[in-house]
């Protein structure tokens, strides 16, 4: 059984369809990279998968044990956020909120657990600081910790390195790949196709036409090298 | 000075004051923080208008114990705007425009046509400033306002971590499994019986600066959400405390004396947070 499956989606917002008949199943390891033009459903689809809304057909399985609770997410940043007044340590330990149930308050193996997430992801030494006076780079290591504390199985990553300078982009990458060896599966939405195609084990495409496959397939594929065609070709690695 | 204090705290009324006075203020600070942080700083305001009306519709119905009224009614609408959804068609800010002005029309409407009362103007302004309602409470108001205060703190610290979840991503509250409109909910509800509760102390007017000025100033100085909530607490309370007994003793308006302590202390906050800022 895979560990997250989804079966024919019909997918859209305000009653109108971007996607239609949608299939595509990620086991455990996978590193799948959703990738598309503007306005081709990514975030629909993102959101699908996270359950904040539902598709007009079809359905989202789990499998391998994973829960709704157990996904770990990693959103863009919203308004709200750059002026929210809340230390790091505070920020990573909210990922543990689901495990509290109605409990008020954080038990000692929670604290522990963001505590190993903030090292894991280096903002140890800056467990105290306000979050909106980091770096962008910085800021996400935060949520990538606090989505840790969340799962040790599945992340969605919702353009992980938007805004990001190259040097951090790089840096950004590299740690999700290290945790991808950690055996946690990773979900990206991304528009950085050359990324993509470097790290990513699978490829979904997402527009008016749809493929999904490995990254091998798809750089053999037509609607692959259609979609590279447009890019640069130094970036076909 | 003092002597003119210590013979006015020998009045029962006057001790009644003090106890709703801070109550009240600590209880608006605490979602403070929140409602500013989710760009609802104005709901207070909207909400004290829906509050108005209530008020007026059981003066006229001569409730003898109005908060049944004005209770259900205001956490009704707290609900209605707070609920988030893709399927509201009018955006926030617009429903709490339309709701709140609404509410006050209707409020000062149903006074003028249905009042006994020989000075309709008058009543309508105390219940706009609160003038000095606060010093006409009786034994079963204080006791009405001590009871909601301690259940408003209870689940402000209960829920703190889950307010704070919620408040800083929802989205990722939500996909984690943690059911956030179940927390807003109970956001909307809190806010409502804050807003009833600041009625007596402010007035429907001012009530929103109750909620927004200790939150505003905190953030000024400090940087993480504990220390802004504990510290927009202890602030409110001083105010609330300065303005009352200035009100007193200069014999100003109490709701605008209390409102006006408090932006001289958010000028205070500013000015020391761009100093501590320039430092660095």
């Amino acid at each position: 059984m895979a560990l997250l499956k989804a079966d024919s989606l019909k997918l859209g917002y305000e009653n109108q369809v971007i996607i239609n008949n949608l299939s595509f199943e990620v086991n455990t390891g996978d590193y799948l990279c959703i990738v598309g033009e503007n306005g081709s459903g990514k975030s629909t689809l993102m959101k699908t998968l996270l359950g904040l809304q539902k598709p007009y057909e079809g359905q989202i399985e789990f499998g391998d044990g994973l829960t709704k609770k157990e996904i770990g997410y990693l959103p863009q940043q919203t308004l709200v956020q750059r002026d929210f007044p809340a230390s790091v340590r505070e920020i990573v330990l909210s990922g543990c909120q689901a495990k509290c149930g109605l409990r008020p308050f954080y038990n000692k193996a929670e604290k522990q657990l963001a505590a190993e997430n903030m090292e894991k992801m280096g903002i140890t030494n800056l467990a105290n600081r306000c979050y909106r006076e980091l770096s962008g780079g910085q800021q996400q290591r935060v949520l990538l910790a606090r989505a840790l504390c969340a799962t040790g199985k599945l992340l969605l990553l919702d353009e992980p390195v938007a805004g990001l300078d190259p040097k951090v982009t790089a840096e950004m990458y590299s740690l999700i790949h290290d945790l991808n060896k950690e055996n946690i599966t990773i979900i990206m939405v991304s528009h950085d196709i050359g990324a993509a195609l470097k790290y990513s084990s699978h490829i979904l495409h997402i527009g008016e036409k749809i493929f999904f496959g490995t990254r091998k397939e798809y750089k053999e594929s037509e609607l692959g090298r259609e979609f590279l065609g447009e890019e640069d070709g130094s970036n076909d690695r | 000075m003092i002597d003119k204090l210590v013979l006015y705290l020998q009045y029962p009324f006057v001790r009644y004051a003090i106890i709703v006075a801070v109550l009240v203020a600590l209880c608006s600070s605490l979602l403070g923080v929140t409602l500013v942080l989710k760009r609802f700083s104005y709901i207070g305001d909207g909400l004290s208008h829906v509050a108005f009306g209530a008020m007026a519709i059981a003066a006229v119905l001569k409730v003898t114990n109005n908060m049944l009224i004005i209770l259900p009614v205001t956490v009704a609408c707290a609900v209605l705007l707070l609920r988030k959804g893709n399927k509201t068609r009018i955006k926030g800010d617009a429903a709490i425009a339309m709701i709140s002005v609404g509410a006050l029309a209707f409020g000062y409407l149903i006074m003028n046509v249905f009042s006994t009362s020989s000075n309709v103007s008058g009543d309508v302004c105390s219940t706009l400033f609160g003038a000095t309602s606060i010093l006409t409470l009786n034994m079963k108001e204080v006791v009405i306002c001590i009871i909601l205060s301690v259940i408003v703190i209870a689940v402000f610290v209960f829920f703190y971590n889950k307010i704070f979840a919620v408040t800083f991503d929802e989205d990722f509250s939500k996909a984690s499994g943690v059911n956030a409109n179940a927390y807003n909910l109970l956001i909307a509800v809190v806010i409502a019986v804050i807003i009833v509760l600041a009625m007596n102390l402010v007035g429907s007017l001012l009530i929103s600066a109750l909620v927004i000025f200790p939150a505003l100033s905190a953030m000024r100085l400090f940087r993480n959400f504990k220390s802004v909530t504990i510290f927009s607490a202890i602030l409110s309370v001083i105010c609330a405390l300065a303005g009352l007994i200035v009100s007193i003793l200069a014999e100003t308006p109490i709701g605008s004396t209390i409102v006006a302590a408090d932006v001289v202390a958010f000028l205070i906050c500013y000015v020391i947070g761009k100093m501590t800022v320039g430092r660095k």
